[in-house]
């Protein structure tokens, strides 16, 4: 089949950017969208195209890295439930389609080249608490603490996030909030998470209000095309962590003699 | 050159300790005056950024990719091996050690493994204490399964994701050290030299990928963590950006490269469906425990499975292997079905796949069970093939996976090169010459939490130090050279594109350097990569400019070294004049087909010297012997 690209070029951080339209004959249903980008890359290449090749980035093609990501007409990851760009296939598509491709908008996710962005805001949001301080060497016996279950299998569910920032990008707002709160539910659902708990949700919320993100106001988008199925119910779950850190204000013990 | 292994002697049980307790230490208040490189955020590294940072030295950490948390560590799926006998089905840390040596065909140093299998278990309390959330049973207990080739059950997992979880604890813990202000992370870096100073490695150049400027940096020790060389076959389970770069280049500064080509084939892989195709993805070898592999009986029978009766179908691993059945190691189990496929009985359009059936344990079980177990594997496989397995049987055939070959290393995980570390899978240790499944997530954070901290530290407190930073000429130099480097990729004639170079190349390695391999075709393959080198460095179309993000340009780096590491592979798979392991020289095997080793002539590590460009490099060998776990011919029958 015969599929029609419009896609998002620009330069760099700086530069202006703007839509290009491509063809991209001979396209096979068995093809993941981002074959069908190398076969257009590679095309670009040999007829020394002036834009060069569409840079977008990429590293498992396996939906478990987080690497990839962008906008498939207007919808991230391009909107089959539970399918990162990578793990989406062209016969999702049909002979004729026209397709637009745009990076992420997000303040905080500047975009760096056509459809790559710098999601760097999102490690500095797990940095700011984003686990338990356990140090090497200091951990008791696996099994010394029992763990329900439905409680283990909570916080994996969270913790499946892969911190591609889908979430954002479909946000009208760019919050952050489905991202921060699937690793403070993830370890907020967890024995040994709870110690650092309240703590752990002020400062992971304040060093996302930090960032340019934008806040919360339920819309639910996100969790719409969360590829790996984080819920809004995590979100709930920061909201009354960090409501209880506040309200306790006390000053936080962990920040005595931290670092 | 004598290779100097320094593996301790006397009972295995204490080595470890024994050596630990002879190590110097660094004194508390010095150890922020040491700087340390970490080159790579995966298991391996983000573990010893985070631990060496936590100990107190001063640690700078690099990785290709936009964060830590993606290095490809993340795809491991199945699980981590531990000897914890949380089952009490009479698993013990020597069954787990003699388990290793035996899988790895013999080809592995007892005194690693040992010490592998030995810190298994700190492994798992350490991850759980992260908040690394493993299955559980109802009782509230770690969950085990067992795993491809292993009797016990010993592998802990995280539904399909171990290797996701495992790297997000390990990433979290460097975050908090990052936050601490111990650690520096450089994402989006990739390091293209290493610097030796008075014969120490002192630092290393990198290009910033974000911007193209080309950054040096000083440290007292550099360690790379840069994982495996899978993608030299084009196709393979690896992620695009996993390359040979780092340990090469290091390779060229004077680092010895051992046993180039001993690689594994992983047995269940999705089939490769077209020529657009850029990767493989791997079912999780679990998945053996409940499905059985079969082909029909007949050559060319083309009817569709389900018209196939019972009688008509081969279950030949459970024909030729009834001991372990469905469960024989993958290096045994891949070449099966490559003996299938040449036979003419191989399924699916192009001939090139095997049957992964699932109805029985789906009648058997229930598919509720099956969808317990395996649901987001059928899920993914649903995905990429757009045939639903709960309902047709999964073709699945062998793709390269996983490289036992690296740097060679020391006990002490250094490499010849003084003050140059080296963990995880780009070093050549503990696997011989075939990795059992769920063992590289074990050791990469055997390496990186608990091995590697205590070898630096002794390494520095018994070395003396000159003052070094980057102006120094060394770094100019190797500046130079990477500069270099990239005007003649810039400025070669534009003919041929990079991923062009790379499936030719990815073709050759496959042909004739992958589950079978013989002298004629060796011989032809390194003919032929040499020229393709040459072809590469004068053609290449290699766009835009040095200045900028350049995603071709970086493309054409790695591939470059990978066509260098290419030619390697086959003279060290010439070189070996056995079978062992992955590595089956056609020429010999036992009248069964089976792989046949030669003790008394190649019990040894091959670790091959760089001699300059365009020279071929010299072999050195490093004897192996098993005082413990007696060499015997692999039988899984
Ligand atoms: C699909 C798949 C499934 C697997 N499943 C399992 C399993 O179930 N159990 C198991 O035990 N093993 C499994 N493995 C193997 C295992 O995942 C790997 O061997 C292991 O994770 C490697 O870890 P590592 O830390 O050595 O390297 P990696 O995780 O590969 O990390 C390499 C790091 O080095 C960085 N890097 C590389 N080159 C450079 C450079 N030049 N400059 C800067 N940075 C650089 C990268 O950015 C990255 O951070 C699997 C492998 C694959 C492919
Ligand atoms: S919450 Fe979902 S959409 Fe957001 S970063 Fe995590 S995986 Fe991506
Ligand atoms: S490339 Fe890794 S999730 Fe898509």
């Amino acid at each position: 089949m015969r599929i029609t690209l419009n896609v998002w070029r620009q330069k760099n951080t700086n530069a202006a950017g703007a839509m290009k339209r491509y063809e991209v004959p001979n396209v096979s249903p068995d093809m993941s969208f981002l074959e069908m980008l190398d076969v257009l890359n590679e095309d670009l290449l040999e007829k020394k195209d002036a834009d060069g090749p569409v840079t977008f980035e990429h590293d498992c093609r396996e939906g478990i890295c987080g690497s990839c990501g962008f906008m498939i007409n207007g919808v991230a990851h391009g909107g089959h439930e539970r399918t990162t760009v990578c793990q989406l296939h062209m016969r999702h598509f049909k002979d004729g389609d026209d397709v637009v491709l745009e990076p992420w908008r997000a303040n905080a996710f500047p975009v760096l080249r056509d459809l790559m962005v710098d999601r760097a805001a999102f490690d500095r949001i797990i940095a700011s608490g984003g686990y338990v301080s356990v140090s090497t060497g200091s951990a008791p016996d696996g099994n010394a603490i029992a763990i329900r279950k439905l409680d283990s299998d909570l916080a994996m569910d969270n913790a499946q996030c892969i911190g591609c920032g889908a979430c954002v990008a479909a946000c009208p707002n760019a919050s952050a909030s489905l991202f921060t709160s699937a690793k403070i539910a993830h370890l907020g659902h967890l024995p040994q998470g709870q110690p650092e708990r309240l703590e752990r949700a002020k400062k992971m919320v304040d060093q996302m209000n930090n960032e340019l993100f934008g806040s919360c106001t339920n819309i639910g988008e996100c969790e719409a095309v969360c590829p790996k199925g984080i819920r809004l119910e995590s979100i709930a779950m920061m909201n009354r962590d960090y409501a209880r850190a506040s309200f306790m204000e006390r000053p936080s013990t962990g920040e005595v003699g931290f670092g | 050159m004598e290779l100097n292994s320094r593996v301790p002697s006397g009972d295995i049980t204490t080595r470890w300790t024994r050596t630990k307790f002879d190590m110097k230490l660094v004194n508390p208040a010095n150890k922020r005056k040491h700087s340390v490189i970490v080159v790579g955020s995966g298991l391996a590294g983000a573990a010893a950024a985070a631990t060496m940072g936590e100990l107190g030295y001063n640690v700078k950490c690099f990785c290709f990719q936009d964060s830590p948390r993606r290095a490809h560590s993340i795809a491991a799926q199945g699980g981590i091996n531990a000897a914890k006998n949380y089952q009490n089905d009479g698993d013990s840390i020597y069954r787990l050690f003699y388990d290793t040596v035996k899988g790895g065909d013999f080809r592995a140093r007892e005194s690693n493994v040992y010490r592998l299998a030995e810190i298994s278990v700190n492994i798992i309390d350490q991850c759980v204490a992260q908040g690394v959330p493993f299955a559980r049973e109802y009782g509230g207990t770690l969950s085990n399964r067992s795993f491809g080739g292993a009797q016990v059950s010993r592998t802990f997992y995280a539904r399909g994701q171990t290797g996701q979880q495992l790297l997000l604890g390990a990433y979290q813990a460097l975050e908090r050290q990052i936050e601490a202000g111990r650690v520096q992370m450089l994402a989006r870096r990739e390091m293209l030299d290493l610097v030796n100073i008075d014969g120490q490695a002192r630092g290393i150049v990198c290009r910033n990928l974000t911007t193209g400027a080309i950054e040096s940096y000083a440290a007292d020790v550099v360690v790379l963590a840069t994982g495996g060389y899978g993608n030299v076959f084009y196709l393979s389970t690896n992620a695009k950006g996993s390359n040979v770069t780092a340990t090469w280049r290091a390779h060229k500064r004077g680092a010895l490269f051992g046993n180039p080509c001993f690689t594994q084939i992983h047995p269940t892989c999705i089939p490769v469906s077209g020529d657009y195709q850029s990767k493989l993805t791997l079912m999780s070898e679990s998945l053996r425990n409940d499905g059985r592999i079969w082909v029909p009986l007949k050559a060319g029978d083309k009817r569709k499975a389900a018209d196939i009766p019972e009688s008509e179908r081969d279950y030949y691993l459970e024909r030729m292997y009834p001991a372990f059945g469905n469960l024989v190691p993958r290096d045994i189990a891949s070449r099966a079905a490559k003996k299938m496929c040449d036979e003419g009985r191989g399924v699916g359009e192009s001939g090139f796949g095997v049957y992964l059936d699932f109805s029985e344990s789906i009648q058997r079980l229930g598919a509720d069970k099956i969808r317990e177990r395996y649901g987001n594997l059928f899920e993914m496989y649903d995905r990429i093939t757009g045939e639903d397995p709960y309902k047709l049987p999964m073709r699945i055939y062998p793709a390269v996976h996983y490289t036992m070959g690296g740097l060679w290393v020391d006990y002490q995980l250094m490499t010849t090169v003084p003050g140059l570390f080296c963990l995880g899978e780009a070093n050549f240790s503990d696997h011989g010459a075939n990795r059992l499944g769920a063992s590289a997530l074990m050791q990469g954070l055997a390496d990186g939490y608990f091995i590697a901290p205590a070898c630096v530290g002794n390494y520095l407190a018994s070395t003396k130090f000159q003052p070094v930073d980057t102006s120094h000429s060394a770094f100019k130099d190797a500046e130079a050279n990477v500069t270099g480097l990239t005007k003649r990729m810039l400025n070669a004639s534009a003919k041929r594109t990079v991923t062009s170079f790379h499936r030719d190349l990815g073709k050759l390695m496959w042909e004739y350097c992958g589950m079978a391999r013989n002298e004629k075709g060796l011989k032809l393959a390194i003919g032929k990569i040499d020229a393709l080198r040459e072809e590469f460095w004068d053609s290449v179309n290699v766009p835009g400019t040095g200045d900028e993000l350049n995603q071709s340009l970086e493309n054409a780096g790695r591939v470059a070294d990978l066509i260098e590491l290419g030619s390697l592979m086959c003279r060290d798979a010439l070189a070996r004049e056995e079978s062992c392991g992955g590595h089956y020289r056609e020429e010999h095997q036992t009248p069964e087909g089976e792989a046949l080793r030669d003790d008394e002539n190649y019990a040894f590590v091959s670790a091959w010297q760089w001699e300059g460009e365009k020279k071929a490099q010299s072999l050195v060998k490093e004897p192996l012997t098993f005082d413990y776990v007696k060499p015997s011919q692999r039988s899984y029958k």
